[in-house]
């Protein structure tokens, strides 16, 4: 990292840090992962209950929290940009230091339970560091995402309420579609185009992930030869990690551009 | 006569008959077995002492005992059949067999008793056979701690572990049957024990009955073939304690029920197979007190099975519980512990109070639309779930279990599971 974005990710990180939003958030989901982990008797359907955790709840908190930080900070940020700094570096900075401070906070939530469950319990760690993996990448996926509504939108309101409909349209929408879609196409043969539309959304990716690996007895039950090309082996894993990647990438590289070229 | 002279008479009668023991090695005078099988008489021991034999195609018409020291070899070369036995009290301990020829005319065998009684084969290893232990119209014998490995790739050109054809009272115990077709192959064949081998990879079933009734399998571990175990046709089938893991497939199954009556599953585990038990046309048969553990299917039970009673069994982190092809069922479910049940027990007798019903909505949806697999654990999916599960619609309201348990049942304390290694 070079010199300014360094020194804006530093401040931006220890400010986060010390912010009670994010401890909450940590502290939030420590205690409903734990909650669960406690109450459940099947490590497996403990997997599965966080899964529904990280694909509901940290998308929502990382565009709100993402979103609310942007616009606190925005003061700051046209204070910086009066020095002769590196627009791009700037947003870098920013970038870097809301995303690992989210991320941390999430590790941070989900990983102490699982690590205190594991003291007394068998844990299938390969499923646990899935989860805590495609929690990570959709923390990411989600930050770059609401830095892009925030350097694009000058009004708090709108943004949020744009970081909610896709949200929502992400989590529940989306799904709603494939289903119908695939409920339509019955005897079709539309498996390729089914794996493909569940690549295209970053939550199904996170998703499916952690499926390849948690529910496989089942998945290993359908006879479709591209379903079993994809989902049994480490390929249908892959690619996800990738789509996944990409889907920070881009909202991140789009989000640097406007916040380089447009006219506070 | 005195009663001492009475006493030693009587002994005498009931004195087996010792015959002569025959030494076969390369540097014995007896250098073949065919030659020692036509010096012996019967009840003669013929002891073999290391050694290759490849002497073509076998046959034995004397009731011999057969002992191999330093585990001789008999080679079929991959042409014939090594060893045909036409007698009866015949046993055969310490050998390794190998190379029984594949044919697509005959079931060529490493070990074949035809018409046989009280036959023993003890011991042995059977390596790369076309069938390795056959029997044909035998019975009252005992197939016990044989190794039985071959190389199967298909179902073609492959044949069974243990086969048994039209014989009765069997036991086939404490051996080890990996890549064959069938590991175990039962066909006619009536009160017979299967207990406490492990048979793995085998290309279609671990176990395999057809037209066998009265028959038990106890103890006995299946896994990473097409289905662990597979009955059909059969009757008065007994299978306790046996563990079927892993069979993953498109068409696998830890334990396949076709067409058959009054059988009893009990105290089985059931462990990450695609689909637990599949039950078509299944009858009067009861699950009791098994364990279905992070299986794709715990159950898939058809509607032309009638009066099949699942109970006391533990459902722990399965995909889906129960899944059918219709909205009728004539079966009961009563007293299982389901770890996706939500209801509430405020009597605290630790029967829930509300019922559960197995049959998920999305499970539904998949059967019909498997492409549909791709949403499982989606918040849309779960959603589906609970709408359905307040309002049945879609789901058959005929399985329920209306008195699910709050706590799993501990009835695993069982015995431990024979050796996983190979002996």
């Amino acid at each position: 990292m070079r010199g300014t974005t360094y020194k804006i990710f530093k401040y931006t990180l220890s400010d986060l840090l010390r912010s009670r939003w994010i401890l909450g958030y940590a502290l939030l989901f420590a205690a409903v992962a734990g909650g669960i982990l406690y109450l459940g008797d099947q490590p497996t359907q403990a997997v599965v209950s966080v899964l529904n955790l990280v694909i509901l709840v940290v998308p929502l908190v990382s565009l709100v929290l993402g979103l609310m930080y942007h616009y606190a900070n925005r003061d700051f940020a046209l204070l910086v940009l009066t020095q002769p700094v590196h627009r791009a570096s700037v947003f870098r900075g920013q970038f870097f230091g809301l995303s690992l401070a989210l991320v941390l906070a999430y590790l941070v939530g989900a990983g102490v339970p699982f690590a205190l469950y594991a003291i007394a319990n068998p844990v299938d760690w390969a499923q646990v560091g899935l989860v805590l993996l495609a929690g990570t990448l959709v923390s990411l996926v989600f930050t770059a995402l609401a830095l892009y509504i925030g350097v694009a939108q000058d009004e708090r309101v709108r943004a949020l309420g744009l970081a909610i409909g896709i949200w929502f349209a992400l989590t529940m929408i989306y799904d709603s579609l494939l289903l119908l879609l695939i409920v339509l196409a019955e005897a079709y043969p539309i498996d390729p185009w089914v794996i493909g539309l569940s690549m295209v959304n970053p939550v199904d990716l996170a998703r499916v992930m952690v499926l390849l690996k948690l529910d496989t007895a089942a998945l290993m039950g359908y006879t479709g030869a591209v379903f079993n090309k994809f989902l049994g082996s480490n390929l249908g894993l892959l690619l996800a990690f990738l789509a996944l990647v990409v889907w920070v990438a881009v909202p991140a590289w789009r989000a640097q551009r406007v916040f380089a070229r447009r006219d506070f | 006569m005195s009663p001492s002279r009475l006493l030693l008479l009587l002994l005498l009668a009931f004195a087996p008959a010792w015959g002569r023991t025959l030494t076969v090695c390369p540097t014995c005078p007896l250098k073949t077995l065919k030659a020692a099988f036509a010096a012996a008489d019967d009840d003669d021991t013929v002891v073999v002492d290391g050694g290759h034999y490849a002497e073509g195609h076998l046959v034995l018409e004397k009731s011999l005992r057969l002992v191999g020291k330093h585990l001789p070899v008999i080679d079929g070369e991959g042409k014939v059949e090594i060893l045909t036995v036409k007698a009866n009290g015949v046993s055969i301990e310490g050998f390794e067999f190998r190379g029984a020829g594949v044919n697509f005319v005959e079931d060529q065998a490493a070990v074949k008793f035809v018409d046989a009684e009280r036959c023993l084969v003890q011991k042995n290893r059977f390596v790369d056979n076309f069938f390795a232990i056959y029997l044909q119209r035998s019975r009252h014998c005992r197939i016990l701690d044989n190794y039985i490995v071959s190389n199967a790739e298909n179902e073609l050109y492959s044949g069974n572990g243990i086969h048994l054809w039209n014989s009765y009272d069997v036991d086939i115990e404490g051996n080890y049957v990996a890549h064959h077709r069938d590991g175990i192959y039962l066909e006619f064949v009536r009160d017979s024990r299967i207990v406490n081998n492990v048979s793995e990879d085998q290309v279609r079933y671990g176990l395999h009955f057809m037209f066998s009734e009265h028959n038990v399998f106890r103890h006995n571990v299946f896994r990473h073939s097409g289905a662990g175990v597979a009955v059909m046709y059969s009757k008065h089938t007994l299978m306790v304690d046996n563990r079927f893991e892993y069979n993953w497939g498109g068409a696998s199954y830890g334990l396949l029920l076709k067409d058959i009556d009054d059988s009893d599953i009990r105290r089985n585990v059931f462990y990450r197979n695609t689909v637990g038990i599949y039950a078509d046309g299944s009858n009067r048969t009861s699950v009791y007190a098994n364990d279905f553990v992070q299986n794709g299917y715990a159950l898939r039970i058809f509607a032309n099975s009638m009066g099949m009673i699942f109970m006391y069994n533990n459902f722990l982190g399965n995909t889906f519980d129960v899944t059918t092809n219709s909205t009728k069922s004539y079966n009961s479910y009563l007293k299982n512990y389901w770890d996706k049940y939500q209801g509430y027990d405020l009597d605290k007798n630790g029967i829930g109070d509300v019922p559960y019903r197995p049959v998920s909505l999305f499970a539904m949806m998949s059967e019909n639309y498997p492409q549909a697999l791709v949403l499982l654990h989606s918040p849309l999916v779960q959603l589906l779930n609970q709408a359905e599960r307040v309002f049945p619609v879609f789901t058959p309201k005929a399985i329920e279990d209306d008195q699910p348990m709050m706590f799993r049942i501990l009835w695993s304390k069982s015995k431990p599971l024979p050796s996983d290694t190979a002996p």
